[in-house]
């Protein structure tokens, strides 16, 4: 069993610590980052809620190793809003729209709007709809999330900040 | 959920790699993108004592055009293969099969060689690769070699790869520019393992075959070569072709799973349907009324 110290900047913050190679992303960012807005629920690609950005990648946490993100630029969903606690416009297009509800798929469904809407010009809602095919949420009935699709494609997100 | 204790390396050089794999005795596992092995690992159902991350490997990702094809680097992640213009131009049944394998996200992890080199029955990537006759290239410390893609799937995530061996390169033979791509597949959901589906090109020269691959995926144990629809095809016009016939030879071979996801009976019987239907879409004739 080999242990490694692992470098990588979260959200713009250094973060270094030396971890056992089978940790996964996920963990490593909650548990000797305190990034406890990865949520890990299947553990094993299915449900999405995991999802981080990677170097600006939609990536599922759980299926990446911590010394895999060696010299990385990691964004979780902490990194989204402002620093002085306004939203980002994902986060208030989801708000607005009613796409959440108990909240535990909500950071990973955020991370792949943010992927979709940084690296992509203007993406329409098929394609954020699509992309949303690696989220499984259980309390929405993914209408609101659609709606919240929407709303970012046509760019049409109320008070809460800028992207 | 959490894997069992492993070691881990992540060599910078082919050689270096399999140096540790010959070194483990079978007792190492290669890491690509992770997509399908991390989960394994994660559920305990592989337990390998080191893992071998390729993805530091100079010269492990992209794709470049080579004398009568195009070769892609083993750890090009499916992603940025899908956005590969060399691709579209020269591999567009690659790039048609490539929307369909995973999801967003773990396409911007998952490689096109990790597909490839594992085998699943049900992928997109190793029936996409038989049916345009890639070859693969593999590495050991005994040397180096090239394996027809045909000659590569024994069973389900069971390939001739040796525990020592390492996939090096995929190359795809050059398809005429005009050839047509064939492409159909039916899952649950987007993203699901496919029930059924059909992958190949054609190529027509003054409206008739002279070339033919096409091939099934999770319709056996292993991608499944249609070689009698193949042979059927082939010199043949579009208009020739009795697609009721032609379906019944492209059956031939297959060999479907009888699993909780689908009866093998519902599989053939969407399969064949799925086949006049995507056949007919490429040669560009209409539905019957």
């Amino acid at each position: 069993m080999s242990e490694h110290k692992v470098g990588m900047t979260v959200n713009g913050a250094r973060l270094s610590a030396t971890t056992e190679a089978r940790t996964s992303l996920g963990d490593f960012l909650r548990i000797a980052g305190g990034w406890t807005g990865v949520h890990l629920g299947c553990e094993h690609g299915v449900c999405g809620a995991c999802t981080v950005l990677v170097d600006g990648r939609a990536v599922r946490s759980c299926l990446m190793l911590a010394v895999q993100a060696d010299g990385a630029a990691i964004t979780t969903v902490e990194g989204l809003a402002a620093a002085d606690g306004t939203l980002h416009s994902i986060q208030q297009a989801l708000r607005e729209n009613h796409a959440l509800q108990c909240g535990f798929c909500t950071p990973g469904v955020a991370m792949t709007f943010a992927a979709l809407l940084a690296g992509t010009d203007n993406p329409c809602e098929e394609e954020l709809v699509a992309a949303m095919s690696g989220h499984i949420c259980r309390c929405t009935g993914y209408q609101g999330i659609r709606k919240a699709a929407r709303a970012l494609a046509e760019g049409a997100v109320g008070s809460g900040g800028a992207a | 959920m959490k894997p069992a204790p492993f070691d881990y390396v992540a060599p910078r050089t082919v050689a270096e790699a399999c140096a540790v794999l010959a070194e483990a005795g079978g007792g190492a596992i290669v890491l690509a993108g992770g997509q399908t092995l991390l989960p394994l690992l994660n559920l305990r159902m592989s337990q390998p004592f080191i893992v071998v991350d390729i993805n530091r490997i100079e010269g492990f990702a992209g794709v470049t055009r080579i004398a009568g094809g195009t070769r892609i680097a083993p750890a090009t992640r499916q992603a940025d293969a899908l956005a590969d213009p060399v691709l579209q131009a020269h591999v567009p049944a690659l790039v048609r099969a490539l929307g369909h394998v995973g999801h967003h996200q773990t396409r911007n992890r998952g490689t096109v060689g990790g597909s490839v080199a594992l085998g699943e029955p049900a992928a997109e990537m190793p029936a996409t690769a038989v049916a345009l006759d890639a070859t693969i290239e593999i590495a050991s410390i005994r040397g180096t070699r090239k394996v027809a893609t045909r000659d590569f799937y024994l069973g389900p995530y069971m390939t001739v790869l040796e525990p020592d061996e390492l996939v090096t390169g995929i190359i795809y033979p050059d398809w005429p520019d005009d050839h047509r791509v064939l492409f159909g597949e039916v899952a649950r959901r987007p993203g699901d393992f496919a029930l059924t589906g059909i992958v190949g090109a054609l190529a027509l020269e003054n409206g008739q075959v002279r070339r033919a691959g096409l091939a099934w995926f999770a319709m056996g144990p292993v991608p499944v070569r249609m070689v009698e629809a193949e042979a059927a095809l082939v010199g043949r016009t579009l208009d020739e072709v009795d697609l009721a016939d032609l379906a019944e030879r492209a059956l031939v071979g297959t060999a479907p799973f009888d699993d909780s996801h689908a009866s093998a009976e519902y599989r053939r019987t969407v399969g064949r349907r799925l086949f006049e239907k995507t056949l007919r879409a490429a040669i560009g004739t209409k539905e019957p009324a």
